[in-house]
């Protein structure tokens, strides 16, 4: 497996690859300078062509966050002319106020599907693999995002997307899947349906590398969809602002994702005091795109904890590793692969007068499906009296929250005062969601 | 006044949570006179009538309780036995409806308590059957 996609990029020396870096910079400054939203900031810092003129520079530009992406939404952030974009893409989790939007030229698009197919040739797809994609086609990147990529491999793609479950191993079994791309979350769904059909994952269908990311999960997560599934699985990074899919992977052997950093330019920052990090410590990922033309982003803050993996990789890539997410800066968590913050929460409850302050959200997997569970307190505009009433509440909350954040939740009223007090937002997430 | 005031409290179901909400009454010294649990598999409402309704309230509130104080129709039966069926029917003939009742022996008297949102109407059926209305008085 030790061959590779693009060879020369791929195994790249330090100062060659620095030098790209530092090429690709000066063009990206350039036609991010062309957007609303950096013209503004260049001006307002007074900013010119030689205010850059080393890798250590870009410590210069400040900072682009998500606010910074919706405050400026929907156009803000575009620096080609809309009649060179052919395609957006976007979250379609959130809604209203919530939503960033990223664009695309030919060419980025182009530079993207490269991306991914480098990224998918690393953990071994090749052309004679038949590629089952279930991921959320539509807005969300990672559906046509990595259908692309493997396209571009030659690989045979079954996009079944969101099927349910039971249609997914079908199709598996039907067509002879080698390779699957799905949610981590979903794979503890995938095994308890391969059960009840009483089919055996590791010799019932042909499955042999997975590709999980979009969420966090941990090294034990991992080794128990390797273990059940009977594969090898590779976590893959990728943020939608960032194109989606196709920012790192895990090469063969499976320890950091290796960041493309002719496309990337990345650094770890303290997210309090927001200097690099020291040590190889962990800290926040920020990424600059290199190739990007209709919406390059600048130091973008992406939220999620890691570090780098020091020394260099048996496999002969020099693109430096990442380790697996660890965490993230703010409250977000992923369930059913989106993401919500407990503040879209807050504010779906805040406009319910029968339920107070207090509340938590619990995520538990029950019977191999994720579920997230709001317990709010009650307070004494409820009319404890009437069971309709309560009922009706319960179905009101769901339904405001189901509007807001796509996934449908349960409710649970609780007493007032009894859950304990949780002032701070950051408590209000119990994740009980088992490994295995 | 042509109600009696019942207490209405929201219960977790957690195990003990029933008790804790009759002892506190019992601490207080408050008598009850009725009791019934109407439960989902999520939570549960207790309703009970009591001699003292405000105090109830204040005690079960001051522990931490969910309460209301409810507003329900309340009359005495003869102890005989088709009397509750035949005081029932008079309010079914005319549509009244009622989202709940139950029914408990009061010194050699029998109580239906019912909580209905036709309450006018109610209280006509009342009149003209010459039922007896229980008062809160009377259950001090």
């Amino acid at each position: 497996m030790l061959d590779f996609w693009e060879k020369d990029i791929e195994t790249i020396l330090q100062k060659d690859l620095q030098r790209l870096q530092m090429q690709k910079l000066q063009k990206t400054l350039q036609t991010a300078s062309q957007s609303y939203y950096y013209k503004k900031v260049f001006n307002e810092n007074h900013f010119g062509f030689s205010t850059v003129t080393s890798l250590d520079d870009i410590r210069k530009i400040p900072f682009t966050t998500k606010e910074n992406l919706q405050k400026y939404f929907p156009y803000g952030f575009l620096s080609a002319e809309k009649k060179d974009v052919v395609r957006l893409h976007s979250s379609s989790c959130t809604t209203g106020d919530h939503l960033t939007v990223v664009f695309y030229t030919r060419n980025d698009l182009d530079s993207w599907s490269n991306l991914v197919a480098r990224s998918l040739y690393t953990v071994g797809v090749r052309n004679t693999d038949v590629f089952q994609n279930s991921c959320g086609y539509g807005l969300f990147a990672g559906g046509i995002g990595i259908q692309t990529g493997a396209e571009k491999i030659g690989a045979l793609v079954v996009p079944s997307g969101t099927v349910n479950t039971k249609r997914q191993i079908q199709l598996m079994i039907d067509f002879g899947a080698t390779v699957l791309h799905t949610l981590p979350g979903y794979v503890t769904r995938l095994i308890d349906v391969f059960n009840e059909m009483n089919l055996n994952p590791k010799t019932d269908i042909e499955l042999r590398i997975m590709i999980i990311g979009a969420e966090l999960h941990s090294e034990e997560k991992r080794q128990m969809i390797q273990e059940k599934m009977g594969v090898k699985a590779f976590n893959s990074y990728g943020v939608t602002e960032l194109n989606g899919p196709g920012i790192a992977i895990e090469c063969e052997f499976q320890n950091g994702m290796h960041v493309w950093e002719d496309s990337f330019l990345f650094e770890i920052i303290d997210p309090k005091t927001l200097l690099p990090v020291e040590n190889n410590s962990y800290g926040e990922l920020v990424v600059t795109t290199l190739d990007r033309r209709a919406m390059p982003l600048l130091r973008f803050r992406t939220g999620d904890i890691t570090r780098v993996v020091s020394g260099t990789c048996d496999c002969g890539r020099t693109h430096r590793r990442i380790d697996r997410i660890k965490g993230r800066t703010d409250n977000v968590f992923f369930i059913k692969g989106c993401k919500i913050s407990p503040e879209q929460i807050e504010k779906v409850l805040s406009r319910v007068p029968e339920v107070g302050n207090n509340f938590i959200i619990v995520l538990d997997s029950i019977n191999g499906k994720e579920e997230m569970i709001i317990e709010v307190e009650v307070n004494n505009r409820v009319f404890f009296d009437h069971y309709s009433k309560l009922e009706k509440l319960t179905k009101y909350i769901i339904e405001g929250v189901k509007s807001e954040v796509m996934i449908t939740p349960k409710v649970k009223l609780m007493e007032s005062n009894s859950l304990t007090r949780c002032d701070q937002v950051s408590g209000r997430v119990r994740d009980l969601r088992k490994e295995g | 006044m042509m109600t009696i005031r019942q207490l209405s409290i929201f219960l977790e179901n957690k195990s003990g949570r029933l008790f804790e909400a009759l002892d506190s009454l019992a601490k207080e010294k408050i008598n009850i006179l009725a009791l019934t649990v109407a439960d989902t598999s999520e939570y549960g409402i207790l309703r009970l009538i009591v001699s003292n309704p405000e105090q109830g309230q204040k005690c079960l509130k001051a522990r931490g309780f969910s309460v209301n104080l409810t507003e329900v129709m309340s009359v005495y039966t003869s102890n005989k036995p088709d009397s509750l069926a035949t005081t029932l029917k008079l309010f079914s003939d005319d549509n009244i409806s009622i989202e709940y009742m139950y029914a408990f022996q009061f010194h050699d008297k029998g109580v239906i308590v019912f909580r209905t949102d036709d309450r006018q109407k109610a209280l006509k059926v009342v009149e003209k059957s010459k039922m007896e209305l229980v008062k809160q008085e009377d259950l001090v």
